[in-house]
């Protein structure tokens, strides 16, 4: 399990890191913090001739607060230094709680938004919380970027919209108004697997006390991270009680599309997240002041 | 290509190729076998260093990456030759080894996480321990060797 | 003090704390070359063309070798354990061979051998080879294999059919007949893997001007494999030297013997001229290191109308992978244990062993015993409720009494024996574990006022007997060192058992020494000539009895010497501290040190008849093994609606005879629940239809971590065995053989599976599928 051989470039400006991207193309992969990239390249099922390293671009790391809210996450933005930033924690809690789910202190000491982000892989948790997050994401081309969705982001298991020459380099999460609650929760068979089922909830209640904005999203639960819009919507304008995320959880069983693993047969992740979409809805509202 | 990587505050100048993996450099390259490796995916923890202070898998870094961080191995833990550091002497009071392989890991995870958490309880250790396997003990021992060092 | 029987910390942990401790990985040598292997894609097809030019012609490559390359040297490998001798028994021997010649029998099989001055150009080199397969139909579920239609693993056979061995005595068929109640049912055990952390390696090295071949291993059995390999390579027995040194856990499958690469690598450090090493990495270790467990039962029991049992019949198939060098050990090890603590008036068990196209299995921790206990001990549960019977009643009618010992079984067992339990008292250890549990009040209080609230906590209470320490012998050297140091050597080597402890306060307790001054060499064929290896929950027992031995004579010697320099007799020493003093005049000590002097004079004579130094070697081989026996009871709670468990309390009580250090026994115990625990609640080796493995990493073969054991409360029984000096049985196996029943029945009781006609018959058992169960399906 060792990996094959690679042209080694390590950049220390983003300038160069995309030029070198433009330059070599597929042949080239990015390595962020290599905890999903390196295990591939030691079992070789990744080969990449180029690895443009982009632990050097400190223009990269950075994660931080506009004065209207906004988080900016830079794409080489360790998790430990995220789940430990107590403006994090205070105003993007979701992010913290999820975190914590991600593997083991060990990988997040490396590990970094930007690169499980681009890895796209559908059990991670961090994809899923973008979407329920309403993220966009900066992606950055020699010469160019643009920002996009993460509900547009993912096209399926480890494919997404970044084009051979494109980074993912920058992560705009809005601020969450007031009133509004969010919950993380998943099943895994361990502590730091990947989850069999994961939800993320983002709820506001509103001056009436009923629900005003509502966002579900699930990893675990298709090709894709799953966002669930019409379990979402059934959430507008309800109370937000048993009943009502009674109902949405049975909604949003039926928007998900889950593949099973060798952990989790597809009817047991379907159940899963029903339990779990009820559960995460109760404890954003309770959360929701 | 020749890189100088500072392991346990030693600078050791090497000439490698950019895919040796840092766990491959630090056993094989400088002869510092203590560090273990027992999956190279990144699960098993028996690799586990500290890159910077913070726990991190050797397996999972390549040694050119390594240039300019300050590298913490099992060998660098002791006082002196012979001796043992509050933690490893608590480990052997304890019994928190049996084979021994999964150790130094599990001592390089604990350093950082008593460093940063000096008082922990029970659920507080096994959850630190969770990135660490161990086949041999059923991690009680270890547990208790941490409690022994966060009562001291 | 003495120090046999005390908690005392280990003369081992120092060098492993401090990462100083030698691994084989650990060997570096000048001019090392390293091997991977290109193996098997498939777990069925014909070889139909090896193309390695291109690896051979890759930079840094040294040699690329298939199997035509071995000519004479490739042979199919040795039969471990041959059959037992049971009157009508079938068996099949097929061996596994060092490089597939014509078919590949199980993915992962080596095909190619490469050697490249890196591993990592070996592994570079491993991509350039290209082979043309034809692929076959591959053999997966035990049933199917036996179907005649069925593809053969072995196609000179005319089935799938490694083995078959009926062990009968009583009339079960009268038994049944006289019977207030029958119960059959079917009883399934999935495979998993042992996964010690350090993976297998060997590293070997030719010394031509020494004429020595010298192997690190991470063997069990180092002076058994040096025998072999001396056989295979022409050379004798003194020319071949295998280490093995520190092994990173073992639990089993690092006993089987020969390995392909344990036959390959030595033979090309002698071909090259050069040092060779390959360590095994984890994707390998899947495919390449054997696996344990898969069997199917079908058993019934006959039981009178107070829950007594009359009789049980068993007829189960074993999955023996693509080959059989380890022979029955697993099934006749399950189809022994199956009978427990219990009185089983007529047994009738007939097993039948399969070969499938998947990796071998051989024993691993517990080794069939936990299918026996899972049969036996589900069959009593659900006997129990069907004539509204306490669980722990129905046990306890039908423990063998404590004065039916030694209690004759009247099977034959995996050392070829006839079955014997050598001593126990089972209604002690569950009265404490009933008590530890708080058993009685659990049922009475707990678990209605939980059911209340709509919690659902269950209890399990199990019963098992563990055969340990079997023969044939092991053997030990002592010495008295001219420093005063004991030093203690073994042949067999440790896995992380404490052997550098535990013998040496069995020697200690002899000399008079602190542990501590006793050095303890296992693992080296170069330090001590003969010896079986660590398995079978022996090492204590065996080993151990031998140390005490060759302690006792060398105790003989140093007084025997002290009486001479004191000019008094013997019986007026003093042997404590390392020194020898006449009673009543401790000034006057002489130490061992000296004494070992005086015992290797440099002028005068020996005496005849007497040999020079403080030295002895003592053998020791028990006629049969030790039966240790234990409860354990766990205390679960279920998330009614994701079915994840959360153990609440762990119990083992347990009886493994004299204890010699309660610390290292108390780690077996724990390291053998925690494997217990994966092995019935996360470790299930998946595969596909074509016989490929779908988990084979650590991310996705999940092996518990702290959070998933839970604190384990221990107490002991003790029973002394009558069949070796310290009255010691094993322990290594324990922890882990119960796991699997007790889970089912915790799990069922928590659910209140019963009630709705539901029952735990499989095992391992995630929350996915004991879902479905709940389910229906």
């Amino acid at each position: 399990m060792k990996p094959g051989p690679f042209e080694w470039q390590a950049p220390d400006s983003l300038e160069a890191a995309l030029a070198l991207k433009a330059r070599h193309g597929e042949a080239a992969r990015f390595l962020a913090g290599g905890q999903s990239l390196v295990p591939a390249m030691n079992f070789r099922v990744a080969q990449p001739a180029v690895l443009v390293d982009l632990n050097r671009v400190a223009a990269l790391d950075f994660c931080q607060f506009d004065a209207d809210g906004t988080l900016r996450i830079g794409a080489m933005a360790r998790y430990r230094r995220i789940e430990r930033d107590a403006a994090v924690a205070a105003r993007v809690p979701i992010l913290v709680e999820a975190l914590a789910e991600v593997a083991h202190p060990q990988i997040r000491t490396r590990g970094t938004l930007g690169g499980n982000l681009s890895h796209a892989d559908p059990a991670s948790e961090m994809p899923a919380v973008m979407l329920a997050l309403d993220a966009r994401f900066r992606l950055r081309r020699a010469g160019g970027e643009r920002v996009v969705a993460a509900a547009d982001f993912f096209l399926g298991p480890l494919a997404t919209v970044l084009a051979e020459d494109e980074m993912l380099a920058e992560v705009i999460i809005p601020p969450l108004p007031s009133g509004s609650g969010t919950a993380f929760l998943e099943v895994a068979r361990r502590r730091g697997d990947y989850a069999m089922m994961g939800v993320a909830a983002v709820l506001r209640r509103g001056p009436d006390g009923r629900c005003a904005e509502a966002r579900i999203a699930l990893c675990s639960a298709g090709p894709t991270p799953m966002a669930a819009p019409r379990a979402s919507e059934a959430l507008i304008g309800r109370g937000l009680n048993a009943e009502s995320f009674a109902e949405a959880a049975a909604l949003a069983v039926t928007e998900i599309a889950p593949m099973g693993s060798v952990q989790a047969s597809p009817t047991y992740q379907r159940h899963l997240a029903g339990v779990l979409v009820g559960r995460a809805l109760s404890l954003a509202a309770e959360r929701a002041a | 290509m020749k890189i100088t990587i500072r392991v346990n505050g030693v600078g050791y100048t090497r000439d490698v190729e950019p895919r040796l993996l840092l766990s491959d450099f630090l056993r094989h390259e400088i002869g510092l076998t203590g560090t273990h490796v027992g999956c190279e995916h990144g699960v098993c923890g028996a690799c586990t260093i500290l890159w910077d202070g913070e726990p991190a898998r050797s397996c999972l870094a390549f040694a050119v990456q390594a240039e300019g961080h300050e590298i913490s191995t099992v060998e660098g833990l002791a006082p002196g030759p012979g001796k043992l550091n509050p933690l490893q002497q608590a480990f052997q009071d304890a019994h928190g080894l049996q084979c021994g392989y999964c150790t130094p890991g599990m001592l390089m995870t604990l350093t950082a996480f008593l460093a940063e958490n000096p008082h922990p309880d029970e659920a507080q250790i096994r959850e630190a321990l969770s990135g660490n396997l161990c086949r041999c003990t059923g991690y009680q021992h270890i547990v208790d060797a941490v409690l022994r060092v966060a009562a001291a | 003090m003495t120090s046999f029987g005390r908690p005392l910390t280990r003369n081992e942990d120092p060098r492993l704390l401090r990462g100083e401790a030698l691994f084989v990985d650990d060997v570096e040598l000048p001019g090392l070359l390293h091997v991977a292997f290109f193996r098997s894609p498939h777990a069925h097809a014909r070889l139909l063309s090896i193309d390695v030019e291109a690896a051979k012609a890759r930079p840094g490559v040294v040699a690329v070798v298939t199997a035509a390359d071995l000519g004479e040297y490739w042979q199919p490998g040795p039969l471990l354990v041959p059959p037992p001798p049971v009157p009508g028994m079938v068996f099949h021997q097929r061996c596994q061979v060092p490089l597939v010649r014509d078919t590949a029998r199980h993915v992962g099989e080596p095909v190619v051998m490469v050697l490249a001055e890196s591993r990592y150009i070996a592994e570079d080199a491993v991509g350039d080879i290209l082979v043309e397969w034809e692929t076959l139909p591959a053999v997966g579920d035990l049933e199917a294999a036996l179907q005649p239609d069925a593809p053969l693993v072995h196609d000179d056979l005319d089935s799938n059919i490694a083995a078959r061995v009926h062990q009968a005595r009583g009339d079960y068929a009268a038994a049944a007949r006289a019977a207030h109640l029958v119960l059959k049912r079917r009883f399934i055990y999935d495979r998993g893997a042992s996964i010690p952390m350090e993976t297998r390696g060997v590293v070997a090295s030719w010394d031509p001007r020494a004429d020595r071949l010298t192997v690190w291993d991470t063997t069990q059995a180092p002076v058994v494999i040096r025998n072999g390999l001396a056989a295979m390579l022409g050379l004798s027995e003194r020319q071949v030297r295998v280490v093995a040194p520190n092994i990173g856990g073992g639990f089993g499958p690092k006993m089987m013997m020969f390995y392909p690469e344990e036959v390959l690598i030595p033979w090309a450090a002698m071909r090259l001229g050069r040092p060779v090493k390959w360590i095994e990495d984890r994707l390998e270790h899947f495919f390449a290191t054997t696996h344990e467990r898969s069997q199917i039962h079908d058993a019934e029991i006959a039981l009178d109308a107070e829950g007594k049992i009359l009789g049980v019949r068993d007829v189960f198939l074993h999955d023996t992978g693509a080959y059989d060098p380890y022979g029955l050990t697993v099934p006749l090890n399950s189809q022994c244990t199956l009978l427990g603590c219990y009185v089983v008036p007529a047994y009738d068990s007939l097993f039948t062993a399969v070969f499938t196209n998947r990796t071998l299995v051989t024993p691993y921790r517990g080794a069939g015993r936990q299918h026996g206990v899972f049969v036996m001990e589900r069959l009593l549960d659900m006997a129990a409720r069907a004539l509204g019977l306490d669980r722990a009643e129905i046990r306890r009618r039908n423990f063998i009494a404590p004065d039916a010992f030694p209690f004759d079984q009247d099977v034959i067992y995996q050392d070829f024996s006839r079955l014997s339990y050598d001593s126990g008292n089972y209604e002690p250890i569950l009265d404490k574990a009933l008590h530890a549990i708080g058993y009685d009040d659990f049922l009475a209080r707990v678990q209605p006022a939980a059911r209340a609230e709509g919690r659902a906590l269950g209890i399990g209470l199990v019963c098992y007997v563990e055969g340990t320490g079997i023969g044939p012998y092991e053997g030990a050297r002592v010495q008295v060192q001219g420093s005063g140091k004991v030093s203690l050597v073994t042949g067999i080597g440790s896995q992380g058992q404490g052997h550098a402890t535990a013998f040496a306060q069995v020697v200690a307790e002899q000399l008079g020494v602190d542990i501590r001054d006793v050095e303890v060499v296992t693992g080296d064929t170069d330090q001590f000539q003969w010896g079986v290896g660590t398995f079978a929950s022996r090492g204590a027992v065996v080993a151990g009895s031998a140390a005490h031995e060759a302690a006792k004579v060398v105790r003989q010697k140093v007084l025997k010497t002290a009486a001479a320099h004191f000019e008094c007799a013997e019986e007026d020493l003093v042997l404590a501290d390392g020194k020898v003093h006449v009673a009543g005049v401790p000034d006057h000590a002489i130490t061992l040190g000296k004494l070992a002097g005086l015992a290797n004079p440099m002028r005068g004579a020996v005496t005849p008849g007497t040999e020079p130094g403080l030295e002895a070697t003592s053998y020791f081989g028990p006629a049969s093994g030790a039966t240790a026996s234990g409860v354990h009871a766990m205390l679960v709670e279920i998330d009614r609606a994701t079915l994840k468990p959360t153990i609440l309390d762990y119990v083992v009580v347990h009886d493994c005879g004299t204890v010699i250090n309660p610390l290292i026994l108390a780690g077996q115990i724990h390291g053998g629940v925690a494997q217990g625990i994966g092995n019935a609640f996360f470790e299930k080796l998946e595969w596909d239809s074509e016989g490929q493995l779908l988990n084979a990493s650590l991310a996705d073969y999940l092996i518990p971590t702290a959070l998933d054991v839970p604190r384990m409360r221990l107490d002991h029984t003790v029973t002394p065995s009558p069949l070796n000096p310290l009255g010691v049985k094993g322990a290594g196996e324990a922890g882990a053989i119960p796991v699997g029943a007790l889970f089912a029945q915790a799990i069922e009781d928590a659910l209140d599976l019963p009630a709705q006609g539901i029952e735990i018959r499989e095992m391992p058992l995630g929350p996915s599928r004991l879902w479905e169960i709940t389910q229906g399906g």
